[in-house]
């Protein structure tokens, strides 16, 4: 056996063979330190904190959109359920936010009784509070664990994990796949948002969880400094998923599961469990899911099973298409560009257009633009808007004659693996 | 034998009484009053019945006028002569005094004016009001008009009594409409039941409704078989049934209080009142003897309160820890109210067999309810059973054909006032312009996406969104209403449990027309053959001399079409908003992979299994549809892992093209 030469072996560590990532490191790292001086909270206050909020929960849905991409441009599975992990997330967290704040209030106003609490009034107190709007007065068997935060926080990421898990290996075992595996994804989201619509879901029906931007503990942190702390997590945890994501798909690994994205049966053939690989990457992106989702609703603020309807899974993958699916910083700028245009527009914040005869709103107008721009960017840009990045640089593919583009039948995309 | 003859005429002559009574009928109704003039101003319960039976049987047509006014004290009699009037305020006379203006009771005429202290009124208590009412009943149920006697028996089950039971009997044997004799026969078993003359009687009466669906009847048996809850240390013999508290319908806390209300037990303190009652007893830092500090458990609390009971500074109560205890100790149990057991027994066995007969109805409705809720699946499905099913693509925005389809029919209801001229126009036009809107998509977007399923997908999502934000903008958030013309309307009944209402029928045959429609365009025509040529192999079929785009198109329009029909329909149905077809979409979706793409047979058997399935769920817990739809998604889920391809799976070629 000979040495194999050294220039035909790949850099031992990963980020020197992806310059890309470190570029958007330094990217994220600048546009943190340029809010956080800005921010009302730590800076100048040229920012409002609701302001700082809308970029921390960008940064989340950028987070989710990466989990998105990683399923869908990488692997090629379009789900469109992953807004369901994203919201079981956000109610694990929400559980406890809501349990240790109302904790305490009933504490305070408990101890100023003559006599100490027994832990049964406590527990009653509590849950009469926060079920009172939905007549309940005792605490469902879920919230058994709301009291401890690392058990929630765990809860964040086994419960998406293991929901993907147990669906991944029913859909995947019986090779349900392309459109069909999209539409039980969505016919699961359907039925967990119709779930939580329940009165007796345990989860407070339609009026979900409430007032999950008070810390407990920390009612005299003014929320100017909360919302930076978050935006920091946020931010954080969007870089350390980009790292991940970007390891993931590099490497054998990476180069497996975007041949099952090309062609499932070849991968197959060649003697590689497609499920495995399928199911690893599902449960993957479903925990980044659940984790982006645990972070963007302490800033939202309120969470409810409308959060989790089908829409929201279908938006999800929009935003990757228009920013450029399998590429990851292609779902960062579609989820961040996207959402703000979005909120720009229904915001009220976007000058009406006056057609003499009729007057745009752009309240009412914008999604009908979205969608559209939607159909355009789907039929003549589908490489979406990275696809700019690859004009800029001088990247061009290898002419296919016709042959089609994305990832579907007959699609190729060698250079992507950079190697 | 000579005994049998003399009884014979003695029957003989009964009969013929009336008759010769009949045969000297009074001229007025004035001269039956005079001839009944004394009971009438005695006016005492016990002596008035002849004088009622007698203006009753006078056969006059003034007869039921007289009752009414005189059960409502506005019969005055004449203190001079004698002579009854019906009588009106007239104001007063220059002196002051009160006028009354009579009414002649034969002509109804008016006869003079004259001062109210001339006249006496007649003032009925009661008891003759009611006996006055029987008799009215009897007019009512006997009068020529059979729109007055139903409604004299719709009176009467509303508001059922004693008395009216003879005066139905009475009216039974001259009726001769049979539906309304039915019902009169009907209507004296249901209230012998309650006010039958003996317990045979009422057993006999009992037992005739064995089955029968009527909710009255449901309605008179249950009093009689209602319970109380009872306590006591060890089990009576007469118990309908024992019940163990904490489980079945009584909670513990309700059980304790039948024991206190039994003098079983002492009366309880709640956690509550005991927490209130140790603050009371506050001293120097302690409550009993314990430290305030400890008294965080509820062992702690019921410790001081019994330091404190025992000091005698507060009442010896059980707390909530003796509540077990107490419970365990006796025994809880419903009784009968009522004290007849051969009735009891009766109801029972009759409610049996009614709760039989319904469950067995209700199977049938349930039946019923999910072949119309399949077949609105089916019609919302079958559009996609062809552009999915057939061409394999993808389409999001078929919920929004689907509404488009509503919408024009809103539209044409704008237009054309009648209604069912309207729903003749709209369904054309429904399909006209779903299939120029279905054309217009497949030329723009989806004829570039062949081969894309999951682009496909994508971009006709973009299409739904735009298209459901465009029916916002133009026809507003508010529910639009598409009304079904009056014959549509109601429902066809078969008993009191089964009913189906005209519109579901509607859609269910109109679901059946499109699937002979499908068939027979697939299976009939050139059109058909040339879908599944394309369909099967494009290349070929191009090299054969058809055009696949055209065919494409065309097909596309086709499924576009019937889902503008079918939002129609189900315009009708349900309220057109902008959502109508989004609520729709996944069940749609649903119906086509559960039943095997490709296959009509195979959408209406998904389209079935969904819409029993729901029904099913929903029967198991009739008040959560939404947990239905959940549990439904979930075993199609479940479903899908056994039969991935569907009910009816394509074999060979044909499944991979």
């Amino acid at each position: 056996m000979t040495d194999i030469p050294l220039s035909n072996k790949r850099p031992r560590f990963f980020l020197a063979a992806n310059p890309s990532v470190l570029v958007f490191l330094a990217l994220l790292g600048l546009f943190t330190l340029g809010v956080t001086l800005l921010s009302e909270g730590a800076g100048t206050g040229a920012l409002s904190t609701s302001f700082v909020k809308t970029l921390g929960k960008t940064l989340c849905l950028c987070l989710v959109a990466i989990a998105m991409d990683l399923v869908w441009g990488y692997c090629g599975i379009l789900s469109l359920g992953h807004f369901a992990f994203f919201g079981i997330g956000g109610y694990a967290i929400g559980m406890w936010l809501m349990y240790a704040r109302t904790e305490l209030i009933v504490m305070e106003s408990l101890t100023s009784a003559t006599l100490p609490p027994t832990s049964q009034e406590v527990s009653d107190a509590i849950a009469s509070q926060i079920f009172g709007v939905v007549g309940a007065s005792e605490l469902p068997s879920i919230w058994v664990f709301a009291h401890s935060l690392p058990l929630q926080l765990l809860a964040v990421i086994i419960v998406p994990g293991l929901l993907a898990l147990v669906f991944g290996w029913l859909a995947f075992r019986s090779r349900v796949t392309g459109v069909y595996l999209s539409i039980l994804t969505q016919a699961m989201t359907l039925a967990l948002s119709l779930y939580l619509f329940q009165n007796d879901s345990g989860l407070r029906g339609n009026n979900g969880l409430s007032g999950l931007q008070n810390l407990p503990g920390l009612d005299d942190m003014p929320q100017s400094i909360i919302s930076v702390w978050f935006f920091w997590a946020s931010a954080l945890a969007l870089a350390l998923g980009y790292l991940l994501a970007n390891w993931v798909i590099s490497g054998k690994f990476g180069n497996v599961i975007r041949g099952i994205r090309d062609d499932e049966a070849r991968v197959r053939f060649l003697g590689y469990s497609v499920e495995g690989y399928k199911l690893f990457i599902f449960t993957l992106t479903a925990v980044i899911a659940g984790i982006a989702g645990a972070l963007y609703y302490p800033q939202a603020g309120i969470i409810n099973p409308a959060e989790i309807a089908p829409i929201a899974s279908i938006y999800l993958a929009v935003w990757v298409a228009i920013g450029g699916r399998g590429r990851l910083y292609g779902a960062v700028i579609g989820a961040a560009f996207v959402s703000l245009v979005s909120s720009w527009f229904t915001g009220g914040q976007a000058p009406d257009v006056n057609l003499g005869f009729y007057t745009i709103k752009w309240v009412d107008w914008w999604t009908v633009l979205l969608g559209l721009s939607f159909v355009l960017v789907t039929l003549f840009a589908p490489k979406g808007i990275g696809g700019l990045f690859d004009l800029l640089f001088h990247r061009h593919l290898i002419d296919r004659h016709g042959a089609d583009l994305g990832p579907d039948q007959g699609s190729k995309r060698e250079e992507e693996t950079g190697q | 034998m000579a005994r049998l003859m003399k009884a014979a005429l003695l029957l003989l002559a009964l009969s013929v009484a009336p008759f010769i009574a009949a045969a000297q009928e009074p001229s007025s109704i004035q001269q039956v009053l005079q001839e009944h003039r004394d009971a009438i101003e005695k006016s005492s319960r016990r002596t008035i019945g002849p004088a009622i039976d007698a203006i009753a049987a006078s056969g006059l047509p003034q007869a039921p006028e007289v009752l009414r006014r005189w059960q409502e004290k506005e019969l005055w009699q004449r203190e001079a002569d004698g002579l009854f009037f019906y009588a009106e305020e007239a104001g007063e006379d220059p002196a002051g005094e009160d006028l009354l203006r009579l009414f002649d009771l034969d002509q109804v005429s008016e006869v003079d004016v004259v001062p109210e202290d001339d006249m006496a009124q007649l003032k009925p208590n009661s008891g003759i009001r009611n006996m006055i009412g029987a008799a009215l009943v009897r007019f009512q149920l006997s009068d020529p008009d059979p729109q007055v006697r139903l409604s004299g028996l719709d009176s009467i089950s509303r508001d059922p009594e004693a008395s009216h039971l003879t005066a139905l009997r009475a009216a039974i044997v001259d009726e001769e409409d049979t539906s309304i004799r039915a019902r009169k026969e009907r209507l004296v078993r249901l209230l012998e039941v309650r006010f039958g003359e003996d317990t045979a009687t009422r057993v006999a009466a009992i037992r005739s409704f064995a089955g029968d669906l009527g909710v009255d009847v449901r309605g008179a048996l249950n009093p009689l078989v209602t319970t109380e809850l009872g306590a006591a240390k060890v089990l009576p013999e007469d118990v309908a049934r024992e019940i163990r508290p904490g489980k079945d319908t009584l909670s513990a806390e309700d059980a304790y209080t039948l024991l206190v209300r039994a003098d079983l037990a002492p009366p309880l303190i709640d956690r509550a009142e005991q927490k209130s009652a140790l603050e009371a007893n506050i001293d120097n830092g302690m409550v009993g003897g314990v430290a305030i500090a400890e008294l965080d458990t509820n062992a702690a609390r019921d410790q001081a309160y019994a330091n404190l009971a025992q000091a005698g500074i507060v009442d010896a109560v059980a707390t909530e820890s003796d509540l077990d205890d107490a419970l365990a100790a006796h025994v809880f149990f419903e009784r009968y109210t009522l004290d007849e057991p051969e009735i009891i027994s009766a109801a029972l066995d009759t409610l049996r067999s009614i709760d039989r007969t319904v469950s067995l109805n209700q199977f049938f409705d349930l039946v019923l309810d999910a072949l119309s809720l399949g077949s609105i699946y089916f019609l919302a499905a079958i559009g996609l059973a062809i552009t999915f099913g057939v061409m394999g693509v993808i389409n999001m925005a078929h919920g929004e054909f689907i509404m488009m389809g509503a919408y024009t029919g809103y539209v044409v209801q704008q237009f054309i006032p009648d209604y069912t001229l309207s729903i003749i126009v709209a369904l054309p036009l429904a399909f006209a312009v779903t299939f120029a809107a279905g054309v217009a998509m497949e030329r723009l977007v989806i004829r570039w996406l062949y081969h894309r399923p999951l682009e496909t997908l994508l971009a006709t999502f973009g299409i739904s969104i735009a298209l459901q934000q465009l029916a916002k903008n133009i026809f507003g958030t508010q529910a639009r209403p598409l009304t079904a013309p009056d014959w549509l309307g109601g429902a066809l009944s078969f008993n009191d449990v089964v009913s189906i209402s005209y519109i579901r029928i509607a859609i269910f045959v109109l679901a059946l027309i499109f699937l002979g429609l499908f068939l027979l365009v697939m299976n009939r025509t050139r059109l058909g053959l040339e879908v599944r040529a394309v369909t099967q192999n494009p290349r070929m079929a191009a090299s054969m001399g058809i055009n696949p785009d055209r065919i494409n198109m065309l097909t596309f329009g086709l499924g576009s079409g019937i889902a503008g029909i079918a939002g129609v329909a189900i315009g009708l149905y349900a309220k057109v908003t902008s959502e109508l077809g989004a609520d729709y979409i996944v069940q749609s979706f649903m119906t086509v992979v559960v039943g095997g793409v490709g296959n009509i047979w195979g959408t209406l058997l998904g389209a079935g299994l969904i819409g029993f399935l729901q029904k099913s769920i929903e029967w198991f817990n009739p008040s959560n549809t939404l947990a239905a739809q959940t549990y439904m998604i979930l075993f199609i889920i479940l479903f899908i892992q056994f039969r991935p391809k569907g009910i009816i799976a394509l074999k060979g070629r044909a499944a991979e093209a």
